[in-house]
């Protein structure tokens, strides 16, 4: 449900197909910068309403994100 | 030149502070200025504020505290809805000779002056990304650029100050939140006033006086409002020339 989530605002800010997004896609490889990945993540705070600190983790790919949210969420 | 923006300036109950709130509430933005512990003057900030017409609170916050700027923003958010400008003036100063600078001395001119500013940055650079637009102004000194003897404490956090600013501004260029920096040198405050030596001073300045606060409130207005968009990691010196 996360990574569907992500994968639809990704889609959506990048204006492309969702059926491209997968876990394994590099933020590098969508043009996707690390202040991207920041405004992605408030935008998953605000969907689910929690707050999500990056801190140390390293984000890279999609499945990074998604697993990140996931363990907050939990 | 600002209706419909919110300012947060810290350090904004007196001299150069209250001068910014004062001319940015004029020009039609509400306030919200963060004041260390003279209630008092805080209040009378606030009532003159609110007698131009525009929203104005004043919040007591001790800026070097990490914890109490994140509870303030939140509650300034919550009070005024956003946020669109940041003035990190708050700033002290504990003058003394090296070897009479004990390590408490550094440290606290430090944390209030420069840690206190990026406490402050942290907490609206979210809020700066998300609405792709902000303007953050931080007051540093002539004393960053050039040093002063019996200041090595003021001098190293200002400068400190200069190499934030720009770390943002690169940082947040590419969203539209435009960070700079403001030198001043002699300004007339409270502060200044206990200097013993003003004539000595005065002589050191091209202009041969000491600059205003609303000298400064009116480069941060223009710093703070979109006549000056394409302009940032910039330092403006203020000072009479006294540092070209």
């Amino acid at each position: 449900m996360v990574f569907e989530k992500v994968a639809a605002m990704l889609a959506e800010k990048l204006e492309c197909e969702v059926s491209k997004i997968t876990m394994d896609t590099k933020f590098e490889a969508l043009g996707i910068d690390s202040l991207d990945v920041m405004e992605l993540l408030m935008n998953v705070e605000e969907e689910f309403g929690t707050e999500i600190e990056l801190g140390d983790n390293k984000v890279n790919a999609v499945g990074d994100l998604v697993t990140l949210i996931e363990s907050k969420l939990q | 030149m600002l209706k419909g923006k919110v300012a947060v300036v810290t350090g904004g109950s007196r001299g150069i502070g209250a001068a910014i709130c004062k001319l940015f509430a004029e020009n039609g933005a509400d306030i919200a200025f963060l004041y260390a512990g003279n209630t008092q003057k805080a209040e009378e900030t606030q009532s003159l504020l609110e007698n131009l017409g525009v929203k104005a609170k004043g919040y007591q916050c001790n800026v070097a505290d990490a914890a109490q700027t994140a509870a303030v923003v939140k509650e300034i958010v919550a009070d005024f809805g956003g946020v669109q400008i940041l003035v990190n003036n708050a700033g002290i100063t504990k003058d003394k000779l090296i070897p009479m600078m004990k390590a408490e001395d550094f440290d606290a001119v430090v944390d209030t002056n420069l840690k206190g500013s990026f406490y402050m940055i942290k907490q609206v650079y979210p809020l700066f990304l998300k609405q792709k637009a902000g303007k953050i102004i931080n007051i540093s000194s002539v004393s960053g650029l050039i040093g002063n003897a019996g200041q090595a404490n003021y001098s190293a956090s200002k400068a400190g100050l200069v190499g934030l600013t720009k770390s943002v501004a690169k940082e947040l260029a590419s969203r539209g939140v435009c960070c700079n920096a403001i030198a001043p040198g002699f300004i007339a405050t409270d502060m200044t006033e206990t200097f013993a030596v003003n004539e000595e001073i005065k002589n050191a300045i091209p202009m041969k006086r000491f600059g205003k606060t609303d000298d400064v409130a009116k480069l941060a207005l223009f710093l703070a409002s979109d006549a000056s968009d394409y302009i940032t990691g910039e330092v403006i010196r203020i000072d009479g020339g006294m540092a070209m």
